[in-house]
């Protein structure tokens, strides 16, 4: 059985918010929700199908569907694969209501690390029994140095440069300019990036994405529901998940598991990366889209760093327009999971809603892709492509 | 320039279920990694189970020399820079490490290293890094 054609994104809804010390984590998934449920026209009452990962506090999928009062659910998953987890549950979403488990499916995510004091510099705390922690901890492996090491390697194998790697931060901030909600609305230069401090070598601080709070959610409906709905039609064409670690020792910096999910889901869709008039890339860091553009086909393996230079990845100027939000390295990246949001710039591409200043022209074929966890040690990753109706 | 290596403090590792024999053996200065009694193959971060086949495994003694594939040093968060790396053992595993006792800005990919154990804090075992040969 396959998604393609059985399912549409019919709501998405960015919080605006960057910064909300006031408010509980479940507030925020809850006003991600109204407002997704609102872009839709649906309501609390048609959803009967949740989904939701790691970020949503206590149990999760208990705590959440009781705090929102999802009282119709007939289908719940809480896959985690880290900052990906939503592009996966989008998938799944469509595969539960293909296979007729769920007719209108709610996606959340939101957090607050910004207002947490929570950032890539620090060690997480993943508790006890974990073997893999005795022989990572001691040695200070934490979120920015994991993916500084891929960096590094991509140099070392073939050749790609921090000046290659800062053209995706100016890219993204060409972006964030129109964008009135993102943290960072400078549009910085390659010499900006380079010349920003050292975080962990190879990346600067501009090579890394904001910490910001916020959330997101998004509603997935069956054709016959989308289409009596008022909203463009943003339909699922296929999706890939996969994951990938150290494998026993045989660690390989070189590749992601966007190789595979990437391949799954083109074939699925039927269509290959010279069909993507848009891409949502996550930009945790700039390493991280140099790597994904490759595994998943838009260049050569060892080519990403060339790929994105002068500005290929700006809208209107280069070939491949991503991230036109601003992305994570500009405009948010809310509970330091950024796959939510790539789904929803993504849809607003489809809908003909991005900002003008970035819309892409005739933009009917786009792709997400998520990567979550550490590049460096052990990821997900997940690939959506959808089209619009 | 030059960064000489200066210590932090090093987090003790939990000394989880299985683990005690590589701790253990780490404080009389041996390090061990684990082989596979069925495919025979060596594996890294040890595990009961072979992650190649499942097959039991057993504790060998390594040689502690070995390349560094991919390094990094982390110039924030910390009371001084330190260098993790990735190094490839002589053995044919790859694990994550940090390594110290030099110039960390004159570290390079592809460079010998040889194992040097370093104390972790409070009562916790020494942890395995690698110095340049």
């Amino acid at each position: 059985m396959s998604i393609r054609d059985k399912a549409y994104i019919v709501g998405a809804y960015e919080h605006p918010t960057r910064k909300a010390p006031d408010k509980s984590v479940a507030q925020l998934h809850a006003e991600s929700a109204r407002g997704a449920l609102e872009d839709a026209g649906l309501t609390l009452s048609d959803i009967d199908g949740y989904f939701c990962a790691g970020d949503a506090p206590g149990l999760g999928m208990l705590n959440m569907a009781d705090y929102m009062g999802l009282t119709k659910l007939r289908h719940v998953d809480s896959t985690e694969t880290g900052g990906c987890s939503y592009l996966i549950h989008v998938s799944h979403a469509a595969q539960a209501i293909a296979a007729g488990k769920c007719d209108v499916a709610l996606v959340t995510l939101a957090g607050r690390p910004r207002s947490a004091g929570s950032s890539g510099l620090q060690p997480r705390n993943w508790g006890s029994d974990l073997p893999d922690v005795p022989f990572e901890a001691p040695f200070g492996s934490v979120t920015v140095n994991s993916y500084a090491m891929v960096a590094a390697r991509h140099m070392y194998e073939f050749g790609t440069t921090a000046e290659q790697l800062a053209w995706v931060k100016v890219a993204a901030s060409h972006h964030a300019q129109h964008n009135p909600h993102a943290m960072l609305r400078d549009v910085v230069t390659v010499e900006d990036v380079v010349n920003s401090p050292l975080v962990s070598t190879p990346l600067h601080r501009l090579d890394c994405c904001v910490v910001s709070d916020g959330g997101g959610a998004l509603i997935i409906a069956r054709p016959e529901i989308a289409k009596s709905l008022k909203r463009p039609l943003v339909k699922l064409l296929g999706a890939g998940e996969a994951v990938k670690g150290q494998l026993g020792g045989h660690v390989d910096l070189t590749y992601s598991a966007a190789r595979f999910s990437g391949a799954a889901a083109f074939k699925e869709a039927g269509v290959t990366p010279q069909d993507i008039k848009y891409a949502s890339i996550y930009d945790s860091f700039t390493i991280t889209v140099i790597m994904q553009l490759e595994d998943l086909g838009f260049c050569k393996k060892g080519e990403g760093g060339k790929f994105v230079a002068d500005g290929n990845l700006i809208s209107g100027v280069g070939k491949l327009p991503f991230n036109t939000d601003g992305g994570g390295l500009c405009n948010n990246h809310p509970a330091n999971r950024g796959g939510i949001t790539k789904v929803i710039e993504a849809v607003r591409q489809l809908r003909g809603e991005a900002h003008p200043a970035v819309q892409v022209k005739n933009c009917d074929i786009a792709l997400a892709h998520g990567t979550g966890g550490f590049l460096g040690s052990r990821h997900g990753s997940a690939t959506l492509i959808m089209e619009r109706n | 320039m030059t960064m000489m290596y200066q210590p932090n403090p090093i987090p003790a590792p939990a000394q989880e279920k299985g683990n005690e024999p590589f701790w253990d053996a780490a404080k009389l200065g041996k390090f061990l990694i684990k082989k596979c009694k069925a495919c025979g193959q060596t594996h890294w971060y040890p595990r009961e189970l072979c992650p190649f086949c499942m097959g039991d495994t057993e504790w060998i003694e390594a040689s502690g020399k070995g390349t560094i594939y991919s390094l990094s040093v982390m110039q924030r968060g910390n009371p001084n820079p330190y260098c993790i790396a990735y190094v490839s053992l002589d053995e044919g595993v790859t694990m994550m490490t940090q390594i110290v006792d030099c110039d960390l800005e004159a570290l390079k990919i592809g460079q010998k290293v040889k194992l040097v154990f370093k104390p972790s804090e409070g009562d916790g075992p020494p942890v395995p890094m690698f110095t340049p040969m």
